[in-house]
């Protein structure tokens, strides 16, 4: 009994900080600045519907590059020696614990109009190319910073797969292809759904990485809530409607794909 | 000639994650300010790093918040998942998703909910004491801070308690321990692993995070990650660069270092 009530400030707590606060973000939604109802701050998104559409292309793409990326990385991962492995994700990780603003101001140098790249681009007679302030600086910005939360999960995963599966469905006549396709794939799906999950639902919602490396232009759902609640046109309404439009969305996303089948979410804890 | 192609693809990774990195490391001890032509070599942007007072100020916030955080975090969460754990299915389930709630949430939505419980809290408050009295700052980061760490302890707790032989805590009590001390002397021995991993996530993630603090820190407490965002808006500055090469050694250290205790402990623990 007594064990029970230890769970009671962490409830309380959670209710307070989470539930509450939630609870008010969806209250603004619906109602004006003298606080009686409205749909108006829904109605009012549909004129954002292009940024909406823009972020959830431009994440979808980043998150696609991610995958294609770390899926054979995570494979190869899992296959190295013990020794190798754990030297290998220590590498990957490393750059993670760099705050994300700094890798983010990293590219933002690179990218420049005078900066690295195309000073080496124009040794070589080319450019200078404009990359910063464009979508493709935009995606990029997003492979760097969340990559490693796609190979993470799939390896873990990965490396709990019997290695004699693949013998058996080589044996059974798969090329390696096919045993790509019939093995590893359906058997790293829990870890495949936590990287997707990992690496679109801050690409969605960034407004830093548009920010910083999209420059005016490439505003995204992030940038338009941002906006709302930071800087001289506060308003709460509006900003809360457009939140729990984002909310919805990812929890819809995220049924989609399976992330609340089983227990597969605790792959997010690593 | 496969394993030659697993190292290429390896080294390509790890040159996409690294040279970004290096590259503003290299330009932290360029003379100009140039961040394409490197001049002459200097030290100049780390003295002036280190006396820049608002960021040695937003420095030492930022490690307070972090250890008042976790620390707090891990308290709560670990009584919590007791609880949790001796619950029946359904509460059990449902804290659960209450637990959740702040991992999946995207952090701007994380941020902005707590800004309008914040801004509104303030809001009462100052028609009673007057306006201005109170405004967000250390206790609103620090309550945001708070919440999104617990869940963290909670997931790496809960797994070392359901592990845990329950036979063991009443040997214990068989033994002449009282229920404190059995608590004492076997639950909390037996799930330290998971507190550990609980605590040391909650921090980093503490000392990391920038947007929820984005929302909920005021105009007049800066974390280093706010003041890295701001100085990155004045665009050129090397002096971020000076602060990401030595946030780099310094997270490069604490990683060699910790895994040299963890193989040493590993060789220990065959050796006997």
């Amino acid at each position: 009994m007594l064990k029970k009530l230890a769970s009671t400030p962490y409830v309380l707590w959670m209710a307070i900080f989470v539930v509450v606060p939630l609870g008010m973000m969806i209250y603004f939604a619906f109602t004006t600045a003298d606080g009686s109802f409205t749909l108006d701050n829904m109605l009012q998104i549909g004129k954002y519907t292009s940024i909406f559409l823009k972020s959830i292309n431009l994440a979808v793409i980043a998150t696609l590059i991610c995958f294609l990326l770390a899926f054979p990385a995570g494979y190869l991962l899992s296959r190295m020696k013990t020794r190798r492995q754990n030297m290998m994700l220590l590498l990957i990780m490393l750059p993670m614990w760099m705050n994300f603003l700094l890798r983010t101001y990293a590219w933002m140098t690179l990218l420049e109009n005078e900066g690295l790249i195309n000073h080496f681009l124009e040794l070589l007679g080319i450019g200078p190319l404009s990359m910063i302030n464009t979508q493709g600086a935009v995606v990029l910005g997003m492979v760097y910073n969340f990559l490693p939360f796609m190979i993470l999960p799939l390896y873990s995963v990965m490396a709990k797969i019997d290695p004699s599966l693949f013998e058996a469905a080589a044996d059974l006549g798969c090329n390696p292809m096919l045993s790509i396709w019939k093995v590893l794939i359906p058997l790293s799906r829990p870890g495949i759904i936590s990287g997707i999950t990992m690496v679109f639902v801050p690409s969605v919602s960034t407004f830093i990485i548009s920010r910083m490396l999209g420059g005016g232009q490439n505003m995204l759902i992030g940038d338009l809530i941002e906006k709302q609640f930071i800087g001289s046109s506060y308003n709460p309404y509006t900003g809360s409607a457009m939140s729990l439009v984002l909310m919805v969305l990812m929890i819809l996303v995220m049924a989609a794909i399976g992330s609340f089948e089983d227990d597969e979410m605790e792959g997010i804890v690593v | 000639m496969k394993k030659w192609l697993a190292r290429g693809y390896f080294a390509l990774i790890l040159l996409f994650l690294y040279a970004p990195i290096l590259v503003l490391i290299v330009f932290s001890f360029n003379e100009s300010k140039s961040r394409s032509n490197f001049t002459h070599f200097t030290t100049k942007w780390y003295t002036e790093l280190f006396h820049n007072e608002l960021i040695i100020t937003s420095c030492w916030n930022t490690i307070q918040v972090a250890i008042l955080a976790s620390v707090l975090a891990t308290i709560l969460g670990v009584f919590a998942a007791l609880g949790i754990n001796a619950m029946r299915k359904r509460s059990k389930a449902l804290l659960m998703n209450l637990t959740y709630m702040p991992v999946i949430n995207p952090e701007i939505v994380t941020g902005i909910s707590m800004m309008l419980l914040f801004v509104y809290i303030c809001g009462v408050l100052n028609t009673f004491l007057g306006e201005g009295t109170v405004e967000l700052g250390l206790w609103s980061v620090l309550i945001a801070h708070i919440t999104f760490c617990v869940p963290y302890v909670v997931l790496n707790v809960l797994p070392k308690l359901r592990q845990m032989d329950a036979n063991v805590y009443e040997a214990a009590m068989d033994l002449g321990c009282t229920p404190l001390q059995s608590f004492w002397k076997v639950v909390i021995p037996d799930i330290m692993p998971g507190i550990v991993s609980g605590f040391l996530m909650s921090f980093t993630y503490s000392l990391d995070d920038f947007v929820i603090t984005y929302f909920t820190n005021g105009s007049s407490f800066q974390t280093l990650p706010i003041t890295i965002y701001s100085m990155t808006r004045k665009k050129v500055n090397p002096q971020i660069n000076a602060l990401s090469a030595i946030l780099f050694v310094v997270v490069l250290l604490f990683l060699v270092l910790s895994n040299v205790i963890q193989s040493r402990a590993e060789k220990q623990r065959e050796e006997s």
